[in-house]
This record gives C-alpha cells, sequence and structure tokens, in this order.
C-alpha cells in the first residue's frame, strides 16, 4: 500500500500544486511531501496552498512526523528528506543549483520502495528526473505532468526521458490519480 | 535505525558505520541516515567505487580515505549573519538579558569555519559587552577550527554578509571590521581576542563550561532523534539557570520533557530560554 507521496515543482508551480491538492479530501491516506523551488526567503506558499485544499499545509521542520493527510513543505534554504516516518531537513550543498533539490527528496523517498509515489510538476529545468528515476527502480509508482499542460515543460521531459514507463497525466488528473492509488483498498495492477 | 536482510543498502551503511567507529573510535551511528546516506554516496563514487561496502573495504586500510570522508561528513556550511532576523533577536532580545551579567560565556556549537563566532563577537562588541564574554567556539573538524582560527573569509562572500549584517540592524557598515587582503578578507583581531576555538565532539564529549548562551544552529539536523536528545541534555547541563539557547530556522527542542524545560524568548526565530 502506498504510504508517501513526494512532489516536484518549479517554475509555474504554485498553480499546478493548487490544481493537484485541491481534488484531495482530507481523509487522504497518505503523508504527501513538496519541493517547490524559489527564491523568496519570506514565504507565503503554505499559506497560499493551504486556503484552496482541505489538507493541512505547512513547512517542515526537522524530525517532523509524516502524518496521512498532512503537507509539508521544504521551507526555504533547507533540502527536505524523508527517513522512516520522518522529515529531516539538511543545508548541505545545493543539488545542480536547487536548495532545496527535488532530487533529494525523491531520492530519499525511493527507500520507500513500492509505497512511494514521486510525481514531478512543471519546471525550467530537470531536477526531479534522477530523484524519479530513483523510485521507479525501487518499484515505485512514477507520474508525470504532462508536458502539453505544463507551464513550463522542460522539467516533465526531462523526468519522462529519465523514467520512460512514468505515467503522464494532465494537470487536473493528478490529484484524482493519486486518490485512487493511495486509497486503501486499490490493489494495484502490476504491483508484485 | 534496525536494518533488515531485505534492506541491503541501509546494512552496508551501518556496517560502514561500525567500522569506522570500532576502527577509529568515531562514531556516526547515531546520525539521521536520510542525509548521511547522501554524503557517504558521494565518497563512494569520488573514490570511483561501487559499493558502500568498497568504500568501507578502503576505510578499514587506509586511514587517508577515512580523513577525505570525515571532510564529507561534516557540516561546513556557514555564512556571516545567517538567517539576519535570527541575528536581530540575538541583538534585541537576547543581548539585553546578558547584559545583566558581571561576565557573559557564549558558546557556539558546531562553530565550522567561524564565521558565526565572528558574528557573535560583533553583535557583543556593539554592545560593549565583547570586553567582558568568551566565546568559545567548537567544532568536531580541525581543518575547519583551523580555517576559523585564521579569522578570515572569501572576500568575495562579504557583498552577502554586509547584507545580511545589515538586515540583522547592524548599526555600521560590515567593512569597518576587515581589510581586504588578496582574496580574503581578514577580520580585526580585537574581535578575537575573547574567542576560543577548541575541538569538540558533541556526540562524544561532555560539557565542559557553564554557559549564558548557546548557540548551536543547523548541526543537529544531521543527528538522529536518539542523539538530538543526548545533545539536548548536554545543552541543558551547560546553560546556567535562565540561560539561553538560539537553533536553527527549522529545529525543535526534542524530545518533550527537554522542551519543557524552556520557554520561547523569541519563539519564531528559535530563540529560547532555560526556565530555572
Amino acid at each position: 500500500m502506498v504510504d508517501l507521496v513526494v512532489i516536484g515543482a518549479s517554475w509555474g508551480g504554485l498553480r499546478a500544486l493548487r490544481a493537484v491538492l485541491a481534488p484531495l479530501t482530507p481523509d487522504f491516506p497518505a503523508p504527501i511531501l513538496i519541493v517547490q523551488h524559489r527564491s523568496d526567503e519570506e514565504s507565503a506558499l503554505a499559506e497560499l496552498l493551504a486556503r484552496t485544499c482541505a489538507l493541512t499545509v505547512r513547512e517542515a521542520e526537522d524530525k517532523d512526523r509524516l502524518q496521512a493527510g498532512t503537507v509539508l513543505l521544504a521551507p526555504h534554504g533547507y533540502h527536505l528528506l524523508v527517513e522512516g516516518d520522518e522529515a529531516i531537513l539538511s543545508v548541505d550543498d545545493p543539488v545542480r543549483f536547487s536548495r532545496p533539490s527535488i532530487d533529494v527528496l525523491l531520492e530519499s523517498a525511493a527507500e520507500h520502495g513500492d509505497r512511494a509515489v514521486g510525481v514531478v510538476l512543471t519546471g525550467a529545468n530537470a531536477d526531479g528526473a534522477a530523484g524519479l528515476a530513483a523510485i521507479r527502480r525501487r518499484g515505485g509508482i512514477a507520474i508525470v505532468q504532462d508536458p502539453q499542460s505544463a507551464e513550463r515543460p522542460q522539467m516533465p521531459r526531462a523526468a519522462l526521458a529519465a523514467v520512460p514507463d512514468a505515467q503522464v497525466r494532465p494537470l487536473e488528473q493528478i490529484g484524482p490519480e493519486l486518490m485512487r492509488i493511495c486509497a486503501p483498498s486499490t490493489a494495484r495492477p502490476g504491483a508484485a | 535505525m534496525p536494518s533488515t536482510a531485505d534492506d541491503p543498502d541501509g546494512l552496508e551503511l551501518e556496517l560502514l558505520l561500525e567500522a569506522v567507529h570500532r576502527r577509529y573510535g568515531l562514531d556516526f551511528r547515531g546520525y539521521a541516515t536520510a542525509s548521511l546516506r547522501r554524503r557517504v554516496w558521494r565518497r563512494v563514487t569520488l573514490e570511483g567505487l561501487q559499493t558502500v561496502t568498497g568504500l568501507t573495504d578502503r576505510i578499514l586500510h587506509d586511514p587517508r580515505v577515512l580523513e577525505r570522508l570525515l571532510k564529507d561528513l561534516s557540516i561546513n556550511v556557514t555564512e556571516m549573519f545567517r538567517d539576519p532576523s535570527f541575528h536581530g533577536a540575538l541583538r534585541e532580545a537576547a543581548i539585553p538579558l546578558l547584559r545583566t551579567y558581571p561576565f557573559v560565556r557564549v558558546w557556539n556549537a558546531g562553530c565550522s569555519t567561524g564565521e558565526e563566532a565572528y558574528s557573535l563577537a560583533i553583535a557583543l562588541h556593539e554592545a560593549g559587552l565583547l570586553e567582558r564574554s568568551r566565546i568559545y567556539a567548537t567544532d568536531m573538524n580541525e581543518g575547519a577550527l583551523a580555517q576559523a582560527r585564521t579569522g578570515s573569509f572569501p572576500l568575495e562572500r562579504m557583498q552577502v554578509y554586509t547584507e545580511n549584517y545589515q538586515r540583522a540592524g547592524g548599526a555600521r557598515s560590515l567593512s569597518e571590521y576587515y581589510v581586504a587582503r588578496g582574496a580574503s578578507a581578514v577580520f580585526d583581531p580585537m574581535l578575537a581576542r575573547n574567542m576560543v576555538f577548541a575541538h569538540h565532539n558533541l556526540v562524544s564529549d561532555r560539557s565542559f563550561n557553564e554557559f549564558h548562551l548557546i548557540v548551536c544552529r543547523n548541526v543537529m539536523i544531521y543527528f538522529g532523534r536518539e542523539l538530538q536528545r543526548h545533545v539536548h541534555e548536554l545543552f541543558l547541563d551547560s546553560l546556567v539557570p535562565l540561560g539561553l539557547l538560539g537553533l536553527g530556522r527549522k529545529e525543535a527542542i526534542q524530545p518533550p520533557e527537554i522542551a519543557a524545560c524552556y520557554q520561547p524568548l523569541v519563539a519564531s526565530e528559535k530563540l529560547f530560554r532555560r526556565r530555572t
């Protein structure tokens, strides 16, 4: 059963994240961790996302326990990683100029094996491709926003190049797809 | 972190840390695995190896490889007046309290290359307290300490540090405190007169004094919960009654029974005061 959703977004991410989170119901059975690239230090991102979704949204603190239906955002200037049922922060060097880095989050989530879902959304760089490949390699599910529906297609394209068998979904279908995948009773076709 | 037979990667990492501990007496076993794993794998790749076990093999037989891994594992990301709002809070809320003591002892734990210690010295100096203060700046990395003792930082960073300093409520111009020499900004030795750089490992070393202020920012995020508890016990033991503790912007005091020993001084900046 899926017990972790990790999402990476960059340019155009606020709108995309809102669209993904909006259909999720408060009983959503998995925790969600998000890396959104941003440059501003004082960010209202958590507040902006919370306004348009039914889940609890906040910036992660180190060693936060993951909770179903709670969205944790990588704070500005920190990498966000997952270890077991805890969120971990680091101030290690930026990875490909990014801190937080989507690859770092997704690679740590790959440790969850087939219980992890990775989602790569709009962006103008290649962050997240390596991380999504790691998730897929360890048996997790990979979802990529259809580049056609992305405000910036480079990031989804890079993810698809790295993970050719990822599910490609237009933006408005990603939320419902997450609901379906994460539903406790859902048997996953193709899963061992 | 318990490993299982179906998690060979986790097991390899655990065996590496066990080997480093048994062979060299250095204990990273309580570190948070997720960030540690990335650093270890970076070293595996840089050594031209394929597996963590391959690295373990090298380290057991070649201390120079261990030295390189140690560099990877020590946290050397720092800047002057990092998070200006924290330093602003120190200036406005902590310094008035420190002023009430005849002599002020500050512990900058995990000082890395010294930027934070110099930032604290500047704040104390501008409050007229530096003369009667001593800053103990400690780190587990000798290389970082050697760098810190030079009192010089890359000149190219000064523009960022100047902005930080001003946003932190700095009263002057940061350039009054340093002279440019080649690619370095060499800081006024006056700032270091009451500063002691010393080796201290938060994992294995004990309390060595009583302090009025402990600053330990973004160091414990690399530790697992048990090790965090250990260090928080150490800090509690090392603070005078009503002493102050400053953590990183996204760190919490845990476990709850230790958190209960503090009250927030400036909650948003993770600046705490011991209750008794």
